[in-house]
C-alpha cells in the first residue's frame, strides 16, 4: 500500500494532478458541456458521483476477485464494464427515488461511460497501489479537482459571450486559450506555494 | 482501386480524426511532449484501430443492434489489452512515458466511433482500409503537435536515440508543460479553421 497521507492525496487529486488541466483526462466534456455554468454544474455532480462510486467498487474488484484468481490481465475489461453497469444502475437507481435529480443530471450520466477520467481514477488508483481509503479519498479529490475546472472554464465561457472573438478562434480554439490560461494557473500555483 | 485510395486519404484530410472530427483530444495533448512518445502512442492506436474496425465488420451481421455498443467495447478492450502487454514487454521505456494512457485507449472516442460509423455499416476490407486512414490522420496530428512541441519546447528533436533536428533557439520550455499542450493545440485549431473558411469563401 502506498503511504501518501489522505490529505496529500487529495490536494494532489484537486489540484497538483488536476485532471482537465493537468492530466488531459476528460477533455471531450471539458469542451463539450462547459458553453454554460448550468450544465457544466450537473455535468460536474454527476462525475463526482460516479468517480467515487466507481473507485470504491473498482478496489473492491481488483483487491478481491482479480488478484487472488490471478486474472489481473484483465483489469482493463472488467474496469470499463464495472463503470459501464455502474452508470446504468446509477441511473436507475436516480430516476426511480430522486426524479428532481434525475431530471438535472439526466442526460449526462450515459455519456459518463466513455469519459476517460472516470476509468482514469480507477487505474491511477490501481497504478498508486492505494488502499481502499485512500482510493475513495483521490476518487472524491479527482471529481472535485473536475468540478473546479469545470465550473471555471463554463463561468468564463459565458462571459466572453459578450466579447468579440475572431471568426477563426471561435468556439474550440477559443476554449483552448481559455484553457492554457487556467492551466497555467494550476501548474505554477503551487511551486510557488508549496503545500 | 481509385475508392480504396480515396477512403484511405479520407481519414487523413476531411475526416481527419483530430482537425476534422475533433475525436480523441486527450492522449493527443497528454503524450506529445516527445515525437518519440507521439509515434508509440499512434502506433498502439492504429493496431487497435484496425483490427477493431476488422473484428466488428466481420461480425456485424451476428452483433443484435440493441447491445453493440457494449459488445464494441468488449472487442476494443481485448485489443487494448493486447497492446498493453506487448508494449510492457518490449518497449518499457516506452510503457512507462505512457502510463495510464495505453490502458485508456479504450475509450478513446476515436475508435469507438469508427466502429459504430463506418466498421458497422461497411464490408470487411473497406473497414479495414478505413482504419489505416484513420490512424495514419491520427499519427499525422500527434506528429505535428509533437514537433513542434518537442522542437520549441527543447531545442531538438530526438527519437530513438537519433538526434533529427537542432535549432539554435532559447529552449520555450512552456510549450512541454501542459498549459503549452493546450496554447499548441488552440492555435493549430484556429489555423485549420482559417484554412477552412478561406477555402470556403474562394471555392464556394
Amino acid at each position: 500500500m502506498a503511504e501518501d497521507t489522505l490529505f496529500a492525496i487529495f490536494m494532489n487529486g484537486v489540484f497538483l494532478k488536476n485532471f482537465l488541466l493537468i492530466q488531459f483526462l476528460g477533455l471531450c466534456s471539458f469542451v463539450g458541456v462547459t458553453k454554460d455554468v448550468k450544465s457544466a454544474a450537473g455535468m460536474s455532480g454527476a462525475v463526482i458521483f460516479v468517480m467515487t462510486m466507481a473507485a470504491t467498487v473498482a478496489y473492491l474488484i481488483y483487491t478481491y476477485l482479480l488478484v487472488p484468481l490471478k486474472l489481473d490481465f484483465l483489469t482493463t475489461i472488467a474496469f470499463i464494464v464495472v463503470i459501464a453497469a455502474l452508470v446504468q444502475l446509477v441511473e436507475f437507481v436516480i430516476r426511480k427515488h430522486m426524479p428532481p435529480l434525475y431530471r438535472s443530471l439526466g442526460i449526462y450520466l450515459p455519456l459518463i461511460t466513455t469519459n476517460c477520467a472516470v476509468l482514469g481514477v480507477v487505474l491511477l488508483n490501481v497504478m498508486s497501489e492505494y488502499g481502499l481509503i485512500q482510493s475513495v479519498v483521490f476518487g472524491i479529490a479527482a471529481g472535485v479537482g473536475y468540478t473546479v475546472a469545470m465550473l471555471m472554464m463554463s463561468a468564463i465561457r459565458e462571459r466572453s459571450d459578450y466579447a468579440k472573438i475572431p471568426a477563426a478562434m471561435q468556439g474550440l480554439p477559443h476554449a483552448f486559450i481559455i484553457a492554457a490560461l487556467l492551466s497555467m494557473a494550476f501548474v505554477n500555483y503551487f511551486k510557488v506555494i508549496p503545500i | 482501386m481509385s475508392k480504396v485510395l480515396s477512403e484511405f486519404m479520407r481519414g487523413i484530410g476531411k475526416d481527419n480524426p483530430i482537425f476534422g472530427l475533433v475525436l480523441g483530444l486527450c492522449p493527443l495533448l497528454a503524450v506529445t511532449t516527445t515525437v518519440e512518445n507521439g509515434i508509440g502512442m499512434a502506433a498502439g492506436a492504429a493496431f487497435v484501430l484496425i483490427f477493431a474496425n476488422l473484428f466488428v465488420s466481420a461480425l456485424r451481421k451476428q452483433i443484435p443492434g440493441s447491445v453493440r455498443l457494449p459488445i464494441f467495447i468488449i472487442i476494443i478492450a481485448t485489443f487494448v489489452t493486447i497492446v498493453d502487454m506487448v508494449m510492457e514487454a518490449f518497449t518499457p521505456a516506452m510503457y512507462t512515458s505512457l502510463g495510464v494512457f495505453i490502458p485508456l485507449i479504450v475509450v478513446n472516442c476515436i475508435i469507438i466511433g469508427r466502429a459504430e460509423a463506418y466498421a458497422n455499416k461497411n464490408n470487411v476490407f473497406y473497414s479495414v482500409i478505413d482504419g489505416f486512414g484513420i490512424a495514419t490522420g491520427f499519427l499525422v496530428a500527434l506528429l505535428i503537435m509533437a514537433s513542434i512541441r518537442e522542437l520549441f519546447g527543447t531545442g531538438q528533436i530526438v527519437t530513438f536515440g537519433h538526434t533529427l533536428l537542432t535549432i539554435p533557439i532559447n529552449p520555450i520550455s512552456y510549450l512541454v508543460s501542459p498549459p503549452g499542450a493546450f496554447l499548441t493545440i488552440g492555435v493549430l485549431m484556429a489555423i485549420n479553421n482559417y484554412n477552412k473558411s478561406r477555402k470556403l469563401a474562394k471555392g464556394g
